[in-house]
């Protein structure tokens, strides 16, 4: 294998840590002869909650499979706080917690035992993997399950098996592939909670999301790949104030025939009580509603059409493939 | 190879121990089977169809056959239970829980090993101990039978664990224990001496890898052979040496583990 340069190193007086995850020029060509990763860069720096998003087949998890070393890569270089994972992939797996998108353990086995087990691949004694296991299964609601064995879990307990397991050995960085993937709301709530806990405790994590309100709401910082390729790296503040127009639902009291027409917003008439109206980013809305109170329109409530990110997401996505010459996306 | 430091050996231990946890769960699928096969064999072959056929060797036909037995159950087990559970840890992906781990893939490697082993030598034991009911059983050189059959069952459980990295389908599990080992072992000097063979089955059996692993065994216990018992020795343990390095590169390349 080609020896890889070394990715950019601060110099030593800087006071600055080195990202938790540095990817640069990542490519991965399958055998098959797919390109499921062109040239992938990203930082993520320490403590981050760090959010990768993108269609179906953007590549997600093979830049996940090759961060921890089940894929291998074509080109391009990782460093995983600091330490080359060329150089030194042991050292890094040992810094690296994964939940993969799909179930990888032993059906057969109990949570207790998949969880021990996973702590004594780290090296860690058993006495010390018992209490380990206990305090994870325990936070994720599976100790009273500890025995039963994995293949009867429900879906949800077995993603929270695999959040369990890839904390035993408390890791700095926790990689998540769609950790709330057919897990109801009340559980990816709570889910949400215990991945914030962790996080203000010191773990960097990354996730890979299909639900934008679970990058929105937990997330500082974004990538939006698609088509192996970064479309978008920013924080999700300055990403949202990308988003020029927002639509958005008005509810109204009364009844009305035809659409008012209030100059410089395009206004729709949806049913007799629904408005919709395009609202630019710097225009505001308080006109709009002068201009509603003016009319005697009166609005009971209002709210985004969709949520923000996704239409955003769905923009970005859209414009690659534009670019891309429309080339099939596979299906959504 | 370096010596295995504290974390290597918690490593190393979680896999042997969940390797022998496995198949001792699943017993009935493991342990008894060759059990009964082999007592069959003991029964058959070695009671009533020996009686009739006297002596071989220079000793009567079941205890002629008695130590082929054993080594047989040794080689199938080994094989089986490398290849069963390390092609299911690949098929149910949980290979990834050792490949995301620091555990160098060395150790992997070793504990499967150590499993199949273990497995291989306690139905040995099982197939050792029927065995002493039929046969007239003799341990004429301890040291030597024993190293014997760690090193046959060593090659056969990382045969097995070879045959796993390769293996796409469960049908390929199967293919090799059915079509390369039984006739192996079977023609491999179990039931019989080669020296009742007419040329040139004789020499066609002498290039059999079995034969020497089943005189090996065979002179440990009885002191007789078809083959020196250096040669088998050498033969067996260099050959379990090239399949442990084999493997090791095959890991080192990816196969069946990274895409
Ligand atoms: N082992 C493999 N062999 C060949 N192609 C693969 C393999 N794994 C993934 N691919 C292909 O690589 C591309 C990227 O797949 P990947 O799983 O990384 O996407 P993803 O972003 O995780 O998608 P999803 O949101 O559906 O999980 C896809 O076209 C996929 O078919
Ligand atoms: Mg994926």
């Amino acid at each position: 294998m080609s020896s890889i340069e070394p990715l950019h190193r601060s110099p030593p007086q800087s006071s600055r840590p080195p990202p938790a995850l540095a990817v640069e020029g990542l490519c991965k060509t399958y055998a098959s002869g797919l390109e499921a990763l062109a040239g992938v860069s990203l930082e993520v720096e320490e403590g981050e909650f760090f959010a990768l998003l993108g269609p179906n087949g953007a590549g997600k998890s093979t830049l996940i499979g090759i961060v921890c070393g089940l894929v291998e890569k074509s080109a391009g270089a990782i460093r995983v706080f600091g330490v080359d994972a060329a150089a030194s992939p042991r050292a890094v797996r040992a810094m690296l917690g994964v939940v993969p998108q799909e179930v990888n353990f032993n059906v057969w086995e109990s949570p207790l035992d998949i969880v021990v087990n996973q702590a004594g691949y780290y090296g860690i004694e058993r006495p010390t993997a018992l209490a380990r296991a206990e305090r994870y299964l325990g936070q994720l609601g599976l100790w009273d399950r500890r025995h039963s064995r994995a293949r009867d879990l429900s879906g949800g307990m077995k993603r929270r098996l695999m959040i369990a397991r890839a904390l035993v050995h408390e890791p700095r960085l926790l990689i998540l592939d769609e950790p709330t993937a057919g897990v109801d709301i009340e559980l990816r709530r709570s889910t949400w909670r215990f991945l914030t806990e962790i996080n203000a405790s010191g773990t960097t994590i990354i996730l890979t999301t299909h639900y934008l309100e679970e990058a929105e709401s937990l997330c500082e910082s974004i990538a939006i790949i698609d088509h192996g390729r970064i479309v978008e790296d920013s924080d999700m503040k300055s990403l949202l104030n990308k988003l020029h127009v927002e639509t958005f639902v008005l509810d109204l009291a009364t009844p009305l025939g035809s659409p008012p027409d209030i100059s410089g917003y395009a206004v729709r008439r949806i049913d007799a009580t629904t408005l919709e109206v395009d609202v630019e980013r710097d225009q505001g809305v308080n006109r709009l509603f002068e201009s509603l109170g003016r009319l005697g329109v009166s609005v009971l409530s209002m709210r985004n059409k969709t949520n923000r990110l996704e239409e955003l997401f769905v923009r970005l996505v859209g414009e690659g493939r534009a670019q891309q010459g429309g080339r099939d996306a596979g299906p959504r | 190879m370096p010596a295995l430091a504290r974390p290597e050996l918690v490593a190393l231990r979680t896999i042997v121990r969940k390797e022998i946890r496995r198949f001792l769960r699943i017993w009935v699928q493991t342990l008894l089977p060759p059990a009964i096969t082999m007592t069959l064999y003991l029964v058959i072959f070695g009671r009533l169809i020996g009686s009739r056929i006297g002596e071989m060797g220079g000793h009567d036909y079941i205890d002629y056959i008695a130590p082929g037995v054993i080594m047989m159950a040794v080689i199938t087990n080994s094989y089986s239970n490398v290849v069963s559970s390390f092609y299911g840890a690949r098929f149910q992906r949980y290979v990834e829980e050792m490949l995301v781990s620091p555990t160098p893939i060395g150790v992997v490697l070793l504990g499967y090993v150590a499993g199949g082993v273990t497995r291989g030598l306690l139905v040995g034991l099982l197939v050792t101990l029927v065995a002493m009911v039929f046969a007239d059983l003799r341990v004429e050189s301890p040291l030597y039978t024993v190293a014997v059959v760690v090193l046959t069952s060593t090659l056969f459980s990382t045969a097995g664990f070879i045959n796993a990295l390769f293996a796409r389908t469960f049908d390929d599990v199967s293919i090799v224990p059915t079509f390369v080992l039984t006739p192996l072992t079977y023609l491999g000097g179990v039931f019989f001496s080669v020296e009742l063979l007419a040329e040139p089955w004789q020499s066609l059996a002498r290039a059999n890898p079995v034969l020497y692993m089943v005189n090996g065994f065979r002179h440990g216990m009885l002191g007789v052979s078809d083959i020196g018992p250096g040669v088998a020795l050498a033969l067996t343990g260099g050959a379990a040496v090239a399949l442990l390095v084999l493997a090791l590169l095959l890991l080192h390349r990816g196969v069946g583990i990274r895409s």
